[in-house]
């Protein structure tokens, strides 16, 4: 395929400190970004929430956190239902970045169900790619395709830790940039 | 590849960036596109469908002379940047959300986070957004940004820049870049643009374009930008890819 390409890429660069302002709705209150951190739909409501945290294990409080995943049936495209949403990390204290979605079905049948992560910020001179699984599809991960490719001692990077009694169901899932626990990241989409 | 393709982007830590030390990963991501083949159930790519209906992008919105409306005009030197998305076999691509972010005149963006002791402008806070056209055009209107210092280095300055974010139908399409202006001294100092492998560099450099100037009113900047993805979708098949 890559042979018939005419175009090289334009490349990517960092997002740099700035972005708040155009990318998402925390940014001004002038010039509000068209894309928030709430995706809406038929299902489950969930919360998620987590930090981004740099080499020293210290936080990022100016990364910028996509998510876009399927709705509850799987569907990842219907005319009903937007699957993407943006936080960053700048808005709070604990440097916390937070969505509000619902639980996504399974793409693919014999796959667990997973929300697509987008990681940037000042630093990283091209975006990251991760996926988020949910600790109560215990089952369902372990048949999931993608995981299964993953080095089992890497594959707990990948699962949101669900917080227990919680009137909505809310998952914690931290992005390590580096270090021992550092999160898998994904190529070749 | 797409998004990380090597040979076309910059590495995750690049030594002249400082904040890339600490921030890039260490380990390759993992290729996942060689699964995707194996299980033809799999879906390659992740698809959002068409953004055009789904923003509601505003009239002014493309242009960040007018779209915060206050009193006056901001100062400045007034100019146009306009260009096509296009894919990897050079076919436009149309409904893809283009969302710009820059300094003004002096070099200050409005964000807390910007401590440069540079005016503010009134009527000028550096945002716009646009979506593609049916030929994959878009344009914005805008004031020439100044270029800001910063602490990289000792007397590190960034070039003149505008931050571009384009969201299109596939996740792989997914990229935030910086576009920077012809004969700017400041590139070759510049670690975030040099850390882009040399033969891909003047892909993010603008030209001066007088027929996109409109006379007595704006300068011109042409600047195309190609995103990966959109190649396996049903709407592509024509383009014949292999
Ligand atoms: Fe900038």
């Amino acid at each position: 395929m890559a042979s018939k390409f005419t175009r090289g890429l334009t490349p990517s660069q960092t997002v740099g400190p700035f972005f708040t302002t155009a990318l998402t709705a925390s940014g001004n209150n002038t010039f509000v970004s068209p894309v928030d951190n709430e995706v809406s739909g038929v299902g489950q409501k969930i919360n998620l929430h987590g930090r981004v945290l740099d080499g020293n294990g210290d936080p990022i409080s100016d990364a910028l956190i996509e998510i876009w995943q399927a709705d509850s049936q799987g569907n990842l495209t219907s005319s009903d239902f937007l699957g993407f949403a943006r936080s960053d990390t700048s808005s709070n204290s604990e440097s916390s970045y937070f969505f509000t979605t619902i639980k996504p079905g399974a793409v693919n049948k014999s796959d667990a169900p997973h929300i697509s992560v987008i990681v940037t910020m000042r630093g990283l001179l091209t975006h990251v790619y991760t996926r988020l699984y949910f600790s109560d599809e215990l089952e369902a991960n372990q048949q999931d395709s993608v995981l299964n490719h993953v080095p089992e001692n890497r594959r707990a990077t990948l699962i949101a830790r669900r917080a227990e009694n919680k009137l909505v169901p809310s998952y914690h899932f931290d992005i390590h940039m580096q270090g021992e626990n550092e999160t898998v990241f994904f190529g070749g989409l | 590849m797409a998004s990380i393709d090597s040979s076309q982007n910059p590495p995750f830590i690049f030594a002249d960036y400082k904040s890339s030390l600490l921030r890039g990963p260490m380990q390759s991501p993992i290729d996942i596109v060689e699964l995707y083949s194996r299980n033809s159930e799999t879906k390659i790519g992740e698809l959002l469908g068409s953004l055009s209906s789904r923003f509601a992008i505003g009239e002014l919105d493309h242009d960040l002379t007018r779209n915060v409306c206050n009193e006056g005009e901001p100062l400045g030197e007034r100019m146009i940047v306009s260009g096509r998305v296009l894919n990897q076999l050079g076919k436009p691509v149309p409904g893809v959300l283009i969302e710009v972010w820059q300094a003004n005149a002096s070099g200050r963006y409005v964000h807390k986070a910007d401590q440069h002791e540079a005016p503010i402008d009134p009527n000028f806070i550096g945002v716009g957004r646009c979506i593609s056209d049916r030929d994959g055009q878009y344009r914005f209107c805008t004031i020439k940004p100044g270029a800001y210092p910063w602490k990289n280095h000792p007397n590190a300055w960034r070039p003149q820049h505008i931050h571009f974010s384009l969201l299109g139908e596939a996740i792989n399409s997914r990229l935030v870049t910086q576009m920077y202006f012809p004969g700017d001294p400041l590139l070759s100092l510049d670690p975030i643009f040099m850390a882009v492998p040399a033969s891909a560099r003047e892909r993010l450099v603008s030209t001066f374009d007088l027929s996109i100037s409109e006379a007595g009113f704006a300068l011109g900047y042409h600047f195309d930008i190609v995103i990966a993805g959109g190649l396996s979708t049903p709407s592509e098949d024509d383009g014949g890819h292999g």
